[in-house]
């Protein structure tokens, strides 16, 4: 084996799909994060409504997106559910970039599954004599979830986002497999032209890494502001 | 509905074992066999990991913590085409892709493991350990006979469910042509052309039905760990009733 050699692929056609597979990638961890924790806020909150049925359901759904792999979660929306729609919309789709439009959809869906249940143990933490005494000194129901629980909770709850954050952002890789010209899609790309595998690898392993440390580091620095004095 | 059963009926035993008898060992067999493979050859370099990253030498300390978070922090799709491309080279001949997926769940698995069993250990009280030192027993000796049987005892819900992650992410031995449930059904798919949704359905469900029974395994053994601590350290009194082993919510 060879010295490294960084100069064939940091170069010219190679660097710039490289970064515009840098792009995606971010784009699809942020669009699918906003997802995962709008689906996450609002399948917690139906949880603890007092409906049995519709706690059940969102049992359901957070089972199976927590017990089938994301790889199959996303083949099924590409390959089968897709097929459902409409033409139009399809047609639509498929001139837009329908493998970026599944993997976000499949990845913020399954990761939402995981958010909720991570706030709902936040949340199911708190005792429920606070909601007591929060309502005996005249909050509303509302007003003590707001001013009174979820704060708490989220302070719980900050560790399990932050490490579901960069299991998020690691799934995004598998957007791959349906063609979505992320990085490790195109670090394969340039392998097969270059043949400069250790760099090339070399190169995207960095990247991930970084991207996943900063996540970790901005985490932690937010759990240290947020704590409670005295805890 | 009609469509699904056709194709269990005429590929059910394809997702199953794949072409054995009549060619290698496939579908879910080797997924099962992968998984359990993965986390017992996982669980020992878990175990050293784990006893690196506690370790206050710096010589132990620094790369198994620098493996934890290079695990942590990579796509496990990156680790495949490492190992992929890395295995021939390293052993000058060519490796199955079986192989291959089988090296890279342990490395891997073995880094989360690490994390697990570390916090299992962490999560004992410190006294357990002087104790057992000033009894005259060595460092190791009461790593071995003291902390961890009940670190790992108290780590075995958790470590279920971390068998539970490895048979997810065999579904990736998918993308190296491991022969295996995702593979299988890619297969079928292929050669179906108009029925995608419903093989990916029966799929997805294969997957829940083996992943979830395991998920209620492990709730049920946590239900089971969490009242003897409980009744270990002596929370409900000397002099009360024995609990009953699993407790529902």
């Amino acid at each position: 084996m060879g010295a490294l050699d960084f100069s064939t692929i940091l170069r010219g056609d190679h660097l710039a799909s490289l970064g515009s597979s840098l792009v995606t990638m971010l784009e699809l961890t942020a669009l699918t994060w906003l997802l995962a924790m709008a689906v996450g806020i609002v399948l917690a909150l139906i949880r603890m409504s007092p409906s049995v049925w519709l706690q059940r359901m969102v049992a359901v759904y957070v089972e199976y997106h927590q017990n089938v792999p994301m790889l199959v979660q996303i083949f099924l929306w590409y390959f089968g559910i897709s097929t459902f729609l409409p033409k139009d919309v399809q047609q639509w789709l498929n001139r837009h970039g329908s493998e970026f439009f599944f993997a976000f959809i499949s990845v913020g869906l399954a990761m939402g599954a995981y958010v909720s249940e991570a706030l709902r143990s936040g949340i199911r933490s708190i005792a429920q004599s606070q909601i007591e005494a929060a309502r005996a000194l005249g909050l509303s129901y509302f007003q003590s979830f707001r001013l009174v629980v979820l704060p708490q909770a989220l302070r719980i709850a900050l560790p399990t986002l932050i490490s579901h954050t960069v299991l998020l952002f690691k799934n995004t890789s598998l957007a791959m497999t349906i063609g979505v010209a992320e990085l490790t899609y195109v670090t394969r790309e340039i392998e097969n032209e270059s043949f400069r595998t250790v760099e090339i690898y070399l190169v995207a392993t960095v990247i991930y890494l970084a991207f996943s440390l900063a996540i970790m580091a901005l985490g932690s620095s937010i759990e240290r502001r947020a704590r409670t004095p005295g805890r | 509905m009609t469509d699904i059963l056709a194709i269990l009926r005429d590929y059910g035993l394809l997702l199953l074992v794949g072409q054995f008898p009549n060619g290698p060992l496939g579908g879910l067999a080797i997924t099962i066999a992968l998984s359990i493979g993965g986390i017992a050859l996982a669980f020992p370099l878990g175990i050293v990991l784990a006893l690196g990253r506690i370790s206050p030498i710096a010589l132990l300390n620094w790369p198994a913590t620098a493996v934890v978070y290079v695990a942590r922090g990579v796509p496990l799709i990156m680790f495949i085409f490492w190992m992929y491309y890395f295995l021939p080279v390293a052993t000058g001949r060519p490796v199955s892709g079986l192989t291959t997926m089988l090296v890279t769940l342990v490395v891997y698995q073995a880094a989360y493991i690490a994390e697990i069993v570390r916090a299992g250990i962490e999560g004992l009280p410190k006294g357990q350990m002087e104790a057992s030192r000033s009894l005259g027993m060595s460092y190791l000796q009461t790593m071995r006979k003291v902390i961890l049987p009940q670190a790992l005892y108290n780590m075995m819900p958790t470590l279920l469910s971390q068998f539970i992650s490895t048979i997810k992410e065999t579904s990736l031995g998918y993308v190296i042509g491991v022969n295996e449930l995702t593979f299988a059904a890619n297969q079928i798919n292929t050669t179906l052309l108009t029925k995608p949704f419903q093989v990916f359905a029966i799929l997805a469900a294969i997957y829940f039905a083996l992943c979830f029974s395991l998920t209620l395994m492990a709730r049920q053994l946590e239900r089971r760990v969490n009242a003897r601590r409980a009744g270990a350290s002596g929370r409900n009194g000397a002099n009360a009733p024995p609990r009953p082993v699993i407790i529902t919510e």
